[in-house]
């Protein structure tokens, strides 16, 4: 048996992560998860090669720590899918709320829509783990916030401006932050600055940007050129001569 | 971190409190079983034009003689009777719910342009400073908060708030992190006719308590929650601002936002700042607001704590959980998320 289905209707988040882990280490490759509302930390600290497809809401922190499994969620998230994520892929046919793939570590989060406030907080990469958040509509203020590593990409599909909220990147002081045109200066946070998003870049995200519209059957077409902001930290420590005297 | 959700029908159709409960309970991970409240506006049809004054006692001797006579030097208890509690094997009864439905002479309060709320006022303020083993924390026209210590099942059950039905309906499950769980300490937090929910922390309490308690209220429940009350009372009655003034006085724009206004809206902002610096309130917070009118609910400026809005009709929906909105009412349509410090406001429309 490849693929099994479980109806989490009604059901606590433990019983039903006991269902996921005992299924993963008997083997199994597919796990469809009917009827969830609002169980938190599904696929909590998970590893394999597994694909679990989730209908409805999902609670807080979906796949926290998990390394490995592909989730595709066909609903709204709550707060913090992909907490420290090591590895793997989150796919969201909906929004998300606050503090979105916060202290992620690595693999690749996908938002068809919006998110909340401070998305991307505190990611962070180290040699080979780059993890990589990519949100199709618009994001409020924070993002980024005390970012360390990894690349955030926001494309604002069909919108004028993906973000009119202040402190993107504040704290910043390593990773990148692309978003789809322009960005009034006013809306970057402290230890953030501009630099110019160049062909380089765009061959760079390119095959990302593909990726993304190819999971929701998005056309990439009209989002390749080099109408991006670059964001990236002014230095690796922001905040030098604030906390610390030398 | 706590749960709060609020919802209103706009033309008054009302819902029983199963709803709710349901609601609030998907949200246990949000609370640690110390507290948990609802409060449900229209659920006194039969007393509708009286004070419903709902009070903890210690015992029903001491305390209840001295509110008693108070009640009635002031005006005249039309009906009282013990609040109907159930067992529930995880609650211990702590006090003994009471309710009184109350009119008081209005003539014995001059200089006043609203005398039997300030009547009624002084007498929450006098039984709850004044008074050992007496606690009032309901005291509306009409409406009702019931709450304890416990799991929000449990509270429910404990009150059968499904018994009830109101065309409001508020709730509130507790983690108390700097205040003691107690009764008292339980939301939702009600004065005459506000009641509040509150997820976070007020930081600056200390500045919000000088500032009510020199306007004659009285911070008698050990936690910060009870100042927004008094606040809504203060400027949303007394000084008669809109629920969006208020929600402006409470959490203003940054000054760099207000430098970009227009000069209309930034000469208001400066005033608004002005006048109401004390009333400012700091630190993490989500708030919902109910009267007999509406709902609003609002974050802090930076949105340290989450706050989703969603519709279905006459009904408007506010949470801290897109997923405790949707058991309450899977229809449930236009799911947002309202920017931080930004007023959600639900009017009633009949």
């Amino acid at each position: 048996m490849e693929k099994i289905i479980i109806d989490a209707k009604g059901m606590h988040y433990t019983p039903l992560n006991r269902q996921i882990r005992q299924a993963v280490a008997a083997g199994i490759k597919e796990i469809e998860i009917k009827n969830v509302l609002g169980q938190r930390f599904i696929a909590n600290g998970l590893r394999g090669d597994v694909k679990i497809t989730i209908y409805g809401i999902p609670g807080g922190d979906l796949c926290m720590f998990m390394n490995g499994p592909e989730c595709t969620v066909y609903g709204d998230c709550e707060h913090a899918p992909g907490n420290t994520m090591d590895g793997g892929m989150i796919i969201v046919h909906g929004s998300a709320g606050d503090a979105v793939a916060h202290s992620m570590r690595g693999g690749k989060v996908y938002i068809r829509d919006n998110i909340g406030y401070r998305g991307g907080i505190h990611m962070k990469e180290y040699e080979s783990k780059k993890p990589i958040l990519v949100i199709g509509g618009s994001c409020h203020a924070f993002l980024g916030e005390y970012m360390a590593g990894g690349l955030i990409l926001v494309l604002g599909i069909g919108l004028q401006s993906p973000i009119n909220d202040r402190g993107i990147g504040s704290g910043i002081h390593g990773g990148e932050i692309i978003i789809r045109g322009n960005v009034d200066d006013r809306l970057l946070g402290i230890g953030s600055r501009k630099v110019e998003f160049n062909e380089n870049d765009l061959r760079r995200i390119s095959p990302l940007i593909e990726d993304f519209c190819s999971k929701f059957n998005i056309d990439p077409n009209p989002l390749m050129d080099t109408n991006y902001t670059h964001i990236v930290p002014s230095s690796s420590r922001p905040f030098a001569d604030k906390y610390t005297w030398e | 971190m706590c749960g709060i959700i609020g919802v209103i029908n706009r033309v008054r159709s009302v819902m029983d409190g199963s709803g709710i409960k349901k609601a609030l309970s998907l949200m246990n991970e949000r609370g640690s079983g110390e507290g948990a409240g609802y409060v449900g506006y229209g659920i006194y049809p039969d007393f509708a034009d009286c004070y419903a004054l709902h009070v903890f006692y210690d015992n029903l001797v001491e305390p209840k003689k001295k509110v008693d006579n108070l009640l009635e030097k002031w005006g005249r208890i039309v009906h009282q009777e013990e609040i109907p509690t159930y067992e529930r094997p995880n609650l211990r009864k702590q006090h003994i719910p009471w309710r009184y439905f109350y009119k008081p002479h209005k003539d014995l309060m001059v200089g006043s342009s609203t005398p039997e709320d300030d009547l009624v006022k002084n007498l929450v303020m006098d039984i709850n400073s004044c008074i050992e083993g007496a606690l009032v924390f309901s005291s509306g026209i009409n409406l009702g908060v019931f709450k304890a210590a416990g799991w929000p099942e449990d509270v429910a059950d404990f009150y059968r708030i499904q018994d009830y039905k109101g065309y409001i309906w508020l709730a509130h499950n507790r983690y108390p992190t700097n205040t003691p769980g107690w009764w008292g300490g339980a939301h939702p937090f009600n004065l005459l006719d506000w009641s509040v929910v509150h997820n976070g922390e007020i930081t600056s309490y200390g500045t919000n308590r000088q500032y009510v308690e020199s306007n004659g209220y009285k911070c008698t429940m050990f936690t910060d929650t009870e100042v927004v009350a008094y606040l809504f009372d203060l400027l949303g009655r007394r000084h008669g601002l809109s629920e969006d003034l208020v929600v402006k006085a409470l959490a203003p724009p940054f000054w760099d936002e207000i430098d970009t206004m227009t000069e209309r809206d930034k000469k208001l902002n400066l005033a608004m700042r002005l006048t109401y610096g004390s009333a400012q309130m700091n630190g993490p917070f989500a708030i919902i607001v109910a009267t007999s009118q509406s709902i609003v609910g609002f974050t802090d400026r930076i949105k340290l704590r989450p706050l989703v809005v969603g519709e279905n009709g006459d009904k408007l929906y506010i949470s801290s959980e897109e997923a405790a909105i949707r058991i309450m009412d899977p229809k449930v349509q236009n799911i947002r998320m309202p920017r931080a410090g930004e007023p959600v406001v639900g009017r009633l429309i009949v």
